[in-house]
Formats: C-alpha cells, structure tokens, sequence
C-alpha cells in the first residue's frame, strides 16, 4: 500500500463530527475573554450577549423559515430530541393521546427515549423501511390513530445516507392533526429546510455537523405546540428550557449555518458518486442506501462480503483514513446496526459495513487515495477470510 | 502505524497474520462461530506422531479475531498434542500482551478452534 509517511489524516467520519472551520473559531473567540457575559445580567455585558443571542437565533430561524422565537437552544441534537419525545408526550397526556409513531432507523436518541416512554406507558409504532431506507409516507398515514400524538421520522440518515420526503409525512401529519418532528441533524445546511411549506411542527438540529463547536444544538417549535419543558431552573429560552446559554457556542452554531453554501453541497455530492462508482467496481460490495439525489451529499456506505467491518476501519486507519463501522465488534454494545437490520442485510453481512462521510475540506486526491487504499483492504482481508467468493474475473 | 485501540503486537499479527491460509492434506480441521459478533475461525492442522507439525487458520473477524487466530497457530506449532490442547483463550490474550476490554471476547474463538480441531482428530 503506498503511502507517503508524512501524509496527514484524512477524515471521513464527518457524520460523526466536524472540524471547526477557522471562521466558526473567529467568530467564537471574543465570547470567552471579553464579552463572556451572561445573557440574563442587565448590565452591558450581560446585554452584549444578549444580543449576540438573539442575531444567532435569527439566522438560524431564517435558514429554516422559522421565527426567530420559534428556535430554542439546547446542548444537544440528542437532548432536542429527547425533548420532543418526552415534551410532547407528557404535556399531551392529559388529552388521552399516548401513541408515537417514528421508525426503526432512527438515531439512538429517538429509539431509547421511545423505549424509556414505552415503559412509562406510552405506545410507539416503529414503522418498517425499504431496502434503500425509505419510509412509505402511507403507512404513516395507516399507522395514525384517535391516541396518535407525534410522528417523529429522521431526515437524512446518519448511517445511509437517505434522505425522507419530509414534505408528503409533514402534509398527512397536518392533515390529520397530529404533531410532526423532524431529525435534521445530518441534513440541515444539506437539504432545503422550510417548515411553512412542508409542514413541521418540531424540527431537530445541532451544529458539530457542520463545522460548528460541538455541545450546542436547537429545537424548531412552530408556535402554538404543546411541549413541556426537559430542563427547569431559571426560565431562560423563554421558560422553555432553563440554563445559562452556551453563547460562544451558539455564535458559532449561527457561523457555521451563515458559511454553509450549496457550491459546497456540490462538491461534496461530486466526491461521494465518485466513491461510489469506484468503490461498487470491488467484487462482492454493495451500496447501503440509496443513490443520487435522495441521498445525502456526504454519505458513503459499502457491505463487502466476508470481512469484517471493524477489521477494514483498522486498516484505513493504520492508513490514516479516518472511517465508521456499524459492525457489532465496535459498538458499545456488541449489537450489529438497527439501520442496515432495517433495510434487510442478511445476518451473516451485518457486521461487514463501513461508512465514509465526507466534509466540504475533502479533495478529490484524498478520494483517489481511499479507493486504492480500501481495494487492497478488502483483498488482503478477503484473503485471510474462511469464505470463499466466486468472482467472475474482474478483480485480481 | 498509529492505532490507540489495540498495542502493536496484535497490530502487526493483524496486518501480518502467520501461518494463514488453505491447507493441503490437513488431518484435522475446525470451524468455530462467535454467535456474539458473527466472527468465523477456521483451524487446519497436520500431526506427525503426536505433534502438530503444521497449523493454519483463517479468520473473518475484527482485528482481535485475526490477531489471536495468528497468535494460536503460532503457539500451537511444534507442540504435542495434549500440550496444545491446554492452550486457553487467555493463554492466547496474555501472549499478545492485551487487549481492550470490549474486545476479550473476540478471542474466545483461537484456542476453542484448535481444540476441536484435536478433538476431532482422536475421533477419526
């Protein structure tokens, strides 16, 4: 394997998290030393971050077509979704309401607070996926019920990479009057977001995604639902969710939504096809998830037959291409992925999984490099692997 | 080569697996399954009187499962039979210096396929 012994890293792990771009730092920087204020202290400090506050929360309100006193910050993708599950549920309890439906290739945040609610009394209908990851928007229609109180449906998978029609659940859910969330914490800046014309009620998002500082996330609540709060104490976000706000945080998260630009999107959507038109020429390699435009444009996910997912994220690794498996032996909890089990992997090729997610920093030298990188992974581990394959002769 | 999960014997048993491969004519064999991660190893052996004179394996698995796959044949090799059958899973984990503790029972397998694979030798 050719490799130039001073070559940087290479990170393709951007669906887990993202670099700060230099221009979220800048912008950061002057709220830990001078205008370190508390935005509830009515002194000029206290007011600088104030304001500061609320420009942030403009530009996140307007990059969704929200009102700016519709965005509330959290510190989390997972707590604004946990808030969801949790707010909307108990505060609606006394209506009868006690059904959610979301499905089964939700993030982890989603599935175990629905699981925590299921105990607490709650039902929830996990809706099946096709093979490529898509929800069939009429089997949320048939699954809605006289007890329904929230639809909850991720937007862009954060393992492959598909991406929900948003917009025909939004109509069914208004529709029917129930409330509907949307996960956006891998598509927001990558996929148009308009919670007038597709109809949300509740939409997730964070920052780390996209080159934003990690611990700030926010939540969409169109005016006029019925949440309660997840955190009490001193009434800040408009008594919606209490705690002093993580202000160089959530200038930073309004940077990284105001560098975002779709020349971006481009260029990544231009570098995952190429991935995925080379990596599909390996015998025996199959694209998790869909292609082209439903498809996130940093989402790349290959099941190579009899090898071992987290035996091939070692080697990129040793490599130092930085990746993801969803294979049991890398989880904390030895459990293949929901996701791939979702869109019918067999159980025999769970484990053999590996996700690349790109940033708009990737170049297209780097891609060239993890194609031939990745070829002579998945050779060499075919060669010490019991299972034989049956090739038809294109590859050595 | 820069990996903080494993040390760097298991990393270069892993990258650099002995005695891997198909054997020819091998007296016995063994599959063994790890129904926790889906890991499948194979152990092939031929023995001359009461010594395993060669050992093979192959391995899909995660890099623990190939490193202590690698590690047993070598263990295994040139021993006698009964001393190759007191190789334990730890035997195989300590000779590689550790691993992470998620990781152990990915190892389970190394010395569970050499010894059926003697086992099934007394039975032909």
């Amino acid at each position: 394997m050719s490799l130039s012994i001073n070559m940087e890293k290479i990170y393709l792990d951007n669906a887990a998290t993202t670099k700060v771009d230099e221009r979220v730092l800048k912008a950061m920087q002057p709220f830990f030393l001078e205008k370190f204020g508390n935005a509830s202290s009515q002194h000029s400090l206290g007011q600088e971050a104030e304001m500061a506050l609320e420009e942030s929360r403009d530009v996140i309100a307007k990059s969704i077509r929200a009102k700016s006193d519709e965005i509330f910050f959290t510190s989390s993708g997972t707590e604004s979704n946990n808030w969801v599950i949790k707010g909307v549920g108990f505060e609606n309890l006394a209506s009868g309401k006690n059904h959610i439906i979301t499905t089964k290739i939700e993030h982890d945040c989603i599935l175990n607070s629905c699981r925590w609610m299921e105990k607490q009394g709650f039902e929830i209908t996990y809706l099946d996926v096709d093979k490529e990851g898509f929800v069939n928007p009429s089997d949320v229609r048939n699954a809605i019920s006289d007890k329904t109180l929230l639809v909850s449906v991720i937007h862009g998978n954060n393992e492959i990479g598909t991406i929900q029609d948003i917009e025909t659940i939004g109509k069914i859910c208004r529709d029917k009057g129930v409330y509907f969330h949307v996960d956006a914490c891998q598509s927001y800046t990558k996929v148009p977001i308009d919670v007038r014309k597709q109809n949300l009620d509740l939409v997730t998002l964070n920052a780390h995604k996209i080159n934003g500082p990690k611990g700030v996330g926010a939540l969409y609540i169109r005016e006029g639902v019925k949440i309660s709060p997840l955190i009490h104490g001193g009434n800040q976000e408009s008594k919606m969710r209490s705690g002093t706000e993580n202000i160089h945080g959530i200038v930073g998260f309004a940077k990284a939504v105001k560098i975002s630009s779709s020349g971006n999107i481009r260029k990544m959507a231009k570098l995952r096809d190429k991935l995925i038109r080379e990596i599909s020429k390996i015998p025996h390699s199959k694209l998790n998830g869909p292609e082209g435009d439903k498809r996130l444009c940093n989402n790349i996910n290959f099941l190579f037959e009899a090898v071992e997912g987290e035996a091939v994220g070692a080697y990129l690794d040793i490599n130092k291409i930085c990746s993801s498996t969803g294979s049991a032996c890398s989880s904390h909890n030895l459990k293949p992925s929901h996701v791939l089990k979702a869109i019918g992997v067999s159980p025999m090729n769970l484990n053999s999984s590996i996700r690349l997610s790109l940033s708009k920093d990737n170049t297209e030298k780097e891609i060239d490099y993890v194609i031939e990188t990745l070829r002579n992974i998945i050779f060499k581990l075919r060669k010490v692997s019991p299972f034989k394959l049956k090739y038809d002769g294109k590859e050595k | 080569m820069n990996n903080l999960v494993y040390n760097k014997n298991v990393l270069d048993h892993f990258q650099n697996p002995r005695n891997m491969g198909v054997m020819e004519n091998a007296d016995a064999e063994a599959t063994v399954g790890n129904p926790t991660c889906g890991d499948v190893m194979k152990i092939m052996i031929k023995v001359e009187g009461d010594r395993i004179e060669d050992i093979n394996f192959q391995t899909m698995g995660c890099v623990a499962a190939i490193a202590t796959s690698s590690m047993v044949t070598e263990m295994a090799k040139g021993k006698s039979l009964d001393e190759a059958k007191k190789i334990t899973n730890k035997d195989v984990a300590k000779a590689l210096g550790e691993l992470p503790p998620i990781k152990v029972h990915c190892s389970n397998l190394a010395a569970d396929a050499l010894k059926k694979a003697i086992e099934s030798l007394n039975k032909k």
